[in-house]
């Protein structure tokens, strides 16, 4: 029983980062701005968020900076893209390449520094239960965030009013600017609560996952992120699915390794992207479905007729 | 050992003729790393080398290095650039380097050239490489005593030579001391990526090993160890900040001693291409103090540390192949060309080498 | 408050068409001071040494054409995609993929030379390239299915497939066990164009033929128009009678193959056997030369020979001022960055309401102090 405990406490971790990117991402392309600087963002939160407990000592002030720093990097893509109306594809492109490089300046000094990492959450008399115990109440806070977070993007996106404009804005930039909703604002919103997920993110693989900084640490999870959005179809709850089905492939293929199953390890590690094709074939597929999800006006540029 | 490694490079080249570099008054000794030196690994190891030869030679010399240079035609470019650039004794430090470097070497025949982890030589080009699996093998001593259910968790990054190498050696330290010890090998493919590292000593920790090795670069999977108040070994570097609890030793390189040796021979004109493979007795392999460990043990893993220094080789008959059929008879020793060409396990492994 | 609007202007600006490029450069250049000055070093010193010493001589001439060469390939078949409204992201994908196919001559028969050895691997290089291409152009067009993200996958599947063959089949006998495939027989390396100058090789003169005959299809025939069309409006062009379905895989195809050859050039030009890892990246770089050259063939030409020549700077920069090799990226992240806003000004006009300015240096104020602008 606890080594099922364990290998799900271990796909939770490895879930989280992909889970809160992938759902900050979903929020953006709802409205219908693509930002593929997701990776960029990342890295730039895990910098952020390692280099603020660093000199404070603090994970949690880390926490915190590790957002505000994805928040503030997804800002320059959002003046791009939507002031200034640049392609969203080269730019976010360029979000990612200048992410990396900026992060590897930023954390030189970091380097071989042991992190502090964000403390278990710990209730008395629960986290001991058997089996849920550990599950339910004895895990990093942050995955109680990205749980807490999908809810609160699903509720936001289906239930409130605002979700609707935002999800109207997403379908046709026209119509709604017609119906005097100010787009350009709510893009700007999503963009940057986008780019504070995928610093939240970050912040979990140098707060959590790996406490440390180390450059290009965010080894394509960013990309993961984005290609989960499209296997989601778009929909918070498959994106929490998909997260977690990403990450128990991602574990098994070590435990199958472990288990001495001679399968060359370079298969097992390309099974996660073959899956993702496969899953977006069998959900593009599905034309009603997709047609039904997709923001139609994804990746264009908006500007406004005066 | 410092001393000692010099004089024996002095005098090996005093005695061949043929010399190839004049001295100089200030030499520019240069480094090409496939990685960046932020890795707190291999590149970084290398690096802390380079600062050793600033350090010990001062005004003598002057460095430059390159770093995260991508094996390839951007190697090619590199070691001519800095050739060009006046640096008069180049090391690349990866294997994939060898032969943009041989290339280059060709076209420079008065710039002094040195290759780690290669085997290809010139007039002007030489090799070093240092014995990891020595140290492997006392990793392996260590585990066997200290861990509890017997099994070893290892994570690996490609099956070439040097990690076969390396698992081999380790399980032939584990089993001098259990002989049923058993170890189960995880393939990242990546010599870095923490989050992959530490997935992996999970999953090896989940499925029952107690004890981590590594012969990936990061610090990840010590970390893990940490949290779940289990053992490890660290790699490339002392690890013990990031695993205070769970370091039992770090398997680590040290160059600085033999890039001083190197650019001091090349400054007093007395650079030879070598071909030198350095191992604990050079002071080019060190394991990182004895922690977390009864003292019983750590005395067990001085002698067998010492016993190496002294020159005995883990890789001694008599030894069996995975299947069984014998490859070292009772005292035989593998020579150097086998073990660095190493595509076999040795007898106890459970695992299939990837092909 | 102050906030800025776009205004659309009737015709593109020929003037910011021509002025634009200058902008962001020197946008580029007052940014990159800034940061040499951070980083504690002469701005005039560390520019020299970028852009300035690495042009200055004819060797590293040779090796600012072998960095632009895979990068021109590459991002001229891409600007074929991207002005078709096609989005292949797996160019690196196809770039290895090419080199594999191509290498299979010479590592299956070692013993096969003479002069027909290159132009079949060179063939099969290109085929190799469009096969992988075809791949998420027949899911695309098949199923629907998001080709930003399939290309991309398979960049990963790609990357693992050629570490697998050269670790495993494919490996140098003779090679100690180390992951590398033999060494190509002379017949099947691209010979240098000029071998005692340098070691530029025929990559470069592929990519200046390419970007060449890509221009006169884009500008001069009936195909390019098409691709336009159906670029901007898919609508339009089916009422023209153009397929959609056609031009994806025209789109991936070409881009594929040439990504294709760019991966067989530089393994048999520049490397001589595979190894695990035959590109830096190219692919990724070649989506930043194809827009730094605003999808126009030419106008790559040149966006690569200035994207090589940041990289040879900021090798440059590293071992004469021992800066940091992350000063290229973000290099090369502010001059895209610069470049797509100063574009902006061809097809719009701006201007800061509250302050009467419509001046470019709008754009730059605005990057420091962004705020929310509303439409009306």
């Amino acid at each position: 029983m606890d080594i099922t405990v364990n290998i799900l406490l271990t796909i939770a971790t490895a879930a989280t980062p992909l889970l809160i990117a992938a759902i900050g991402e979903l929020v953006v392309e709802r409205s219908g701005v693509l930002n593929l600087g997701v990776e960029g963002m990342m890295i730039m939160g895990a910098v952020g968020g390692f280099g603020a407990t660093y000199l404070t000592g603090s994970p949690w002030i880390g926490l915190l900076a590790a957002i505000a720093m994805g928040a503030v990097f997804s800002l320059l893509f959002a003046v791009m893209t939507l002031s200034l109306a640049t392609n969203q594809v080269a730019t976010g492109l360029s979000l990612t390449l200048l992410g990396l490089g900026l992060s590897g300046m930023m954390g030189t000094s970091f380097v071989g520094q042991p992190g502090e990492r964000l403390p278990n959450l710990y209730i008395p008399g629960l986290t001991e239960m058997p089996v849920v115990g550990r599950l339910l109440f004895g895990q990093d806070p942050i995955f109680y965030i990205s749980i807490a977070l999908t809810a609160a993007v699903m509720w936001f996106l289906f239930k409130t009013r605002t979700g609707l404009t935002l999800r109207s804005i997403g379908d046709s930039h026209t119509s709604a600017h017609a119906l005097g909703i100010q787009v350009i604002r709510y893009r700007y919103l999503a963009v940057i609560f986008g780019g504070a997920c995928a610093g939240l993110a970050g912040g979990h693989l140098s707060l959590v996952y790996t406490p440390q900084w180390v450059e290009n640490m965010s080894a394509g999870r960013g990309w993961i992120a984005l290609a989960l959005v499209v296997f989601a179809s778009w929909r918070p709850w498959r994106v929490l699915a998909g997260a977690y089905i990403f990450g128990a492939v991602w574990i098994g293929q070590l435990h199958a390794q472990a288990f001495g199953i001679p399968v060359p390890s370079q298969f097992l590690s390309s099974l996660p992207y073959l899956a993702t094709i496969v899953v977006l074939v069998l959900i593009s597929r599905n034309k009603r479905l997709t047609m039904m999800n997709t923001p139609a006006s994804l990746g264009q540029p908006f500007v406004p007729d005066r | 050992m410092k001393k000692l490694l010099i004089a024996l490079m002095t005098t090996t080249a005093a005695m061949s003729l043929a010399v190839t570099a004049e001295a100089a008054d200030k030499l520019k000794a240069c480094w090409v790393y496939t990685g960046p030196i932020g890795d707190f690994g291999y590149s970084y190891q290398h690096d802390q080398g380079r600062l050793d030869v600033e350090k010990a030679l001062g005004d003598k010399v002057e460095t430059a290095y390159l770093e995260n240079v991508s094996e390839g035609p951007d190697a090619d470019r590199a070691f001519e650039r800095l050739a060009r650039e006046g640096c008069k004794l180049i090391f690349g430090t990866s294997f994939g380097f060898m032969d943009p470097e041989v290339k280059v070497a060709k076209k420079f025949p008065k710039v002094m050239f040195e290759h780690a982890t290669g085997y290809k030589t010139a007039d002007n080009l030489g090799i070093y490489n240092a014995r990891f699996y020595e140290g492997r093998y006392v990793l392996g001593q260590i585990a066997a005593k200290e861990s509890k259910a017997g099994v070893a968790g290892y994570i690996v990054s490609f099956p070439i030579p040097e990690v076969v190498m390396g698992i081999n050696s380790f399980m032939l330290g584990a089993q001098s001391i259990n002989p049923n010890f058993k170890a189960k090998i995880v393939w990242v493919n990546s010599w870095f990526d923490p989050g992959k590292e530490a997935d992996a000593a999970k999953a090896l920790f989940d499925q029952g090993a107690d004890i981590i090795v590594q012969h990936t670069d990061s610090t990840a999977a010590l970390q893990v160890a940490e949290e779940r108040g289990l053992k490890g070994f660290g790699q490339s570097s002392d690890m013990i900040k990031f695993a205070p609890k769970a370091q039992l030793t770090s398997l680590t390189d040290d160059w600085g001693p033999y890039y001083i040796s190197r650019v001091q021979a090349a400054l007093d004109g007395t650079w030879k291409p070598g071909n030198v493979w350095l191992g604990i007795k050079d002071g080019a392999v060190k394991l990182a103090p004895y922690t977390n460990m009864p003292d019983d043990v750590k005395a067990m893993a001085e002698a067998t540390e010492k016993k190496i220094a002294d020159g005995w080789n883990p890789f001694t008959g008599p030894i069996a192949k995975q299947d069984g059929t014998p490859w070292l008879k009772d005292g035989e020793v593998a020579d150097d060309g086998t073990l660095l060409g190493m595509n076999f396990y040795v007898k106890g492994v459970d695992d299939k080498l990837p092909k | 408050m102050m906030r800025l609007e776009l205004v659309k202007r009737p015709q593109r600006s020929m003037l910011f068409s021509a002025l634009s490029p200058f902008i962001a450069f020197a946008l580029t250049i007052i940014a990159g001071a800034v940061m040499f000055a951070l980083l504690g070093v002469n701005p005039l010193t560390a520019f020299n040494i970028y852009f300035i010493e690495p042009i200055s001589q004819v060797w590293q001439l040779h090796e600012l054409a072998i960095k632009a060469a895979p990068l021109i390939l590459i991002a001229v078949g891409l600007s074929v995609c991207y002005k078709a409204n096609i989005w292949n992201i797996g160019a690196e994908g196809q770039f290895i993929l090419g080199g594999i196919a191509g290498s299979m001559v010479p590592v299956l028969f070692p013993q096969f030379e003479g002069p027909l050895v290159l132009p079949l691997m060179l063939l099969l290089g290109m085929v190799g390239g469009a096969a992988y291409a075809a791949i998420p152009a027949l899911l695309k067009t098949r199923f629907g299915t998001n080709e930003i993200l399939t290309s991309l996958m398979l960049v990963y599947v790609a990357q693992l497939f050629l570490d697998w063959l050269v670790r495993g089949p494919w490996r140098d006998p003779q090679g100690h066990g180390f992951p590398q495939t033999i060494q190509f027989n002379d017949s099947a390396v691209l010979p240098e164009l000029m071998p005692d100058a340098g070691r530029a090789n025929w990559g470069f003169v592929f990519a200046l033929v390419a970007a060449v005959l890509v221009w006169i299809l884009m500008s001069r025939m009936l195909k390019g128009f098409e691709v336009r069309v159906l670029g901007s409006s898919p609508r339009a062009g089916r009422f023209a009678g153009f397929g959609l379905n056609r031009m994806v895989f025209f789109a991936f195809l070409l881009s594929g193959a040439l990504a294709g050859l760019a991966g067989i050039s530089e393994v048999s030009g520049a490397i001589g056997q595979l190894q695990p890892v035959i590109s830096p990246g190219y692919g990724f770089t070649a989506i930043i030369v194809a827009f730094l050259g605003r999808l126009n063939p030419l106008g790559i030409v040149a966006a690569g020979l200035v994207l090589a020549l940041t990289y040879l700077g900021g090798e440059a920069v590293q071992s004469a001022l021992g800066i940091s090799d992350k000063v290229a990226r973000v290099f090369q992240g502010m001059l895209l960055f610069f470049v797509l806003g100063c574009d902006t000004l061809i097809h719009y006009r701006i201007r800061l309401v509250g302050l009467a300015l419509t001046k470019p240096e709008g754009a730059a104020k605005l990057e420091a102090a962004p705020k929310l602008k509303e439409a009306r």
